[in-house]
């Protein structure tokens, strides 16, 4: 049986659930888990992961100054942004 | 034939012959949207402003005797969930109903240097979250073969528009079979490239490791036409391939004699349709008349590829979505005391519970305690896929496989049991975790449905894969692009 602290996880994940959605994850979180545990038990200890499919490793490119956005296209797209920052409700 | 039902080379032809202008073919498909949309709603947002424009554009081209490009006056659907600057792009999520990209997908913008005439972006799976379109923050799109079923997903939306003459072809994106899938209950051509083949930048990230972005068409020489004009580097995705990139039409014609074709028993097994398995038997036989070498083989990891693929991908997600926050673009939710509050209640109103479900899945994968037994364990089975690919590969010049193991579902079928969901994109996972390419071929009906066929080739391969994929569609002699009509099809 896996055990899921459901609290913890939407936490981590910053959403904010209702009861109801707590009991209805909890219960399909553990239902898919079960299933993905046919890949815990197995013995693979030597094989090395794979993160990306494709040989590639730092990939560089020339250090150029290039056109960007301008700062008013940046905050264009934002819920709220005062004196050319965004803007959020308080933090502390 | 009506103008809405060419494959896009076929209007290319007829346009560059002046048999037909671009500002014609458009207002047939957007006469066609007009009839049919109402009871498909493949489409989130219509530029049929702009789709005009552009194809006055080319006709004003072709009449200076310029080369319009290659896609121009062509309607195509855009699957919204690559940017296009000034046109909003939703992901079909309530998240993000109102954003509107400052910039264009580099493959956008390569399509708009060759002519892009965009008809609308495409419904989808929420995020690309999917396989049924079903999880849509606006609507759910229906299939044109039959207006009870789904379109399958999460390029669910692209599909159907082109199934039903509400574009030419489309472009989807697919992380783990959102491409095939859905071309494969729509009667379609669907191709997912080599991972890095196709510039990733301004497609909103679902699986950064899985996903491609590539095209449904209604044959196999409209793939190669797109691919062509959306594969190649781009210094803006450093996961993009420097590769020259051939002529994926030249070969078309080529045939399949002397290739050596295997079929992996693991995608043949249980919960496979027996009208599904007819027609891959049928095809079989068609693919060795034509002069193929077919044999069964086993990649024995395949098995464990569905459970790899639903701890990776919701994985990489949870932190993909991370962006999704209310500060820097989309939704907010109002009210909130502190910063906290705000992201909590923001991200709880702005997802829909598919995306939520997959968060969840991922954070608790990543998670301290459970890292090494989840994540750390499918990434070393993904290891074992690719090693399983690469021997096979050494044999075999191509696999093959369905699609999907049912034709499409109805639509409801599912959505109560998000694993029995998942199960149905058991053929098309494990490519995506392999990184190789991919595309589904019509190859009949069963319930009078489209059934798909998976091709399956090593990286890069893309060429061979066509000119197999040409092989049987020419072989069959037909394409499976019914479209549903005016008065039929919809109750």
């Amino acid at each position: 049986m896996v055990e899921i602290d459901v609290e913890h996880v939407a936490w981590l994940a910053r959403l904010e659930l209702t009861e109801e959605e707590k009991e209805v994850y909890g219960r399909q979180l553990r239902q898919i888990l079960e299933h993905a545990a046919a890949i815990s038990a197995l013995d693979i200890k030597e094989v090395p992961p794979t993160s990306h499919p494709m040989p590639l490793a730092n990939v560089m490119r020339e250090d150029r100054v290039e056109p960007s956005l301008s700062q008013e296209e940046a905050l264009s797209c934002a819920p709220r942004a005062e004196g050319g920052y965004f803007a959020v409700p308080r933090i502390f | 034939m009506e103008p809405y039902e060419m494959t896009a080379w076929e209007a290319r032809d007829a346009l560059l012959r002046g048999e037909m202008s671009a500002l014609e073919l458009t207002r047939a498909v957007q006469e066609r949207i007009e009839e049919v949309e109402g009871r498909v709603r493949a489409y989130v947002t219509l530029t049929l402003e702009e789709a005009l424009r552009a194809a006055r554009e080319a006709d004003d081209r072709m009449r200076r005797g310029q080369d319009p490009g290659g896609v121009a006056g062509l309607p195509m659907a855009v699957k919204d969930v690559l940017c296009t600057r000034g046109v909003r792009t939703t992901c079909a999520s309530r998240m993000l109903r109102d954003y509107v990209p400052v910039y264009d997908a580099t493959v956008i913008s390569r399509l708009r240097d060759q002519g892009l005439t965009m008809i609308g972006k495409a419904n989808m799976d929420e995020f690309a979250m999917g396989s049924s379109t079903e999880n849509s923050f606006f609507q759910v799109t229906r299939n044109p073969w039959d207006l009870e079923r789904v379109p399958g997903g999460s390029s669910g939306g692209s599909a159907a528009a082109v199934a039903a003459g509400e574009a030419l072809w489309a472009l989807g994106s697919d992380t783990g079979g959102s491409i095939r899938q859905p071309a494969s209950f729509c009667g379609l051509v669907g191709l997912k490239p080599t991972y890095g083949l196709v510039s990733r930048y301004g497609l909103v990230a679902f699986a950064s490791s899985l996903d491609q972005v590539g095209p449904i068409t209604r044959d196999v020489r409209d793939c190669a036409l797109l691919l062509s004009l959306i594969a190649g580097h781009d210094h803006r995705d450093s996961t993009s391939l420097k590769v020259e990139i051939p002529d994926y039409q030249a070969g078309l014609g080529g045939g399949v004699r002397g290739m050596r074709m295997g079929v992996p028993v693991e995608l043949m097994g249980e919960g496979l349709a027996p009208g599904v398995r007819s027609r891959m038997e049928e095809s079989f036989r068609l693919l060795e008349g034509l002069g193929a070498e077919l044999e069964e083989t086993s990649l024995p990891s395949l098995e464990y590829a569905l459970s790899a693929y639903y701890i990776i991908a919701p994985a990489e997600a949870s932190s993909n979505l991370a962006r999704f926050d209310g500060v820097r673009y989309g939704y907010r939710a109002e009210g909130a005391e502190d910063v906290l509050q705000m992201y909590g209640r923001t991200r709880a109103a702005g997802f829909g519970p598919e995306v939520k479900r997959r968060i969840m899945l991922g954070t608790y994968a990543l998670s301290a305690g459970y890292y090494e037994a989840y994540y750390g364990q499918a990434q070393k089975v993904r290891t074992l896929i690719i090693e399983d690919f690469r021997k096979a590969f050494s044999r075999y010049d191509i696999l093959l496989s369905p699609t999907s193991p049912t034709v499409a579902f109805r639509v409801g079928e599912k959505t109560a049991d998000p694993l029995s969901m998942y199960l149905s994109d058991v053929c098309t996972i494990p490519v995506n975790l392999a990184g190789i390419p991919a595309m589904s071929i019509p190859c009949g009906l069963d319930e009078g449905m489209p059934v798909g066929l998976q091709m399956m080739a090593p990286p890069l391969q893309e060429a061979r894969l066509l000119q197999a994929a040409h092989a049987l569609e020419q072989a069959l002699g037909r394409r499976f692009t019914a479209i549903l009509n005016g008065e039929g099809g919809g109750r």
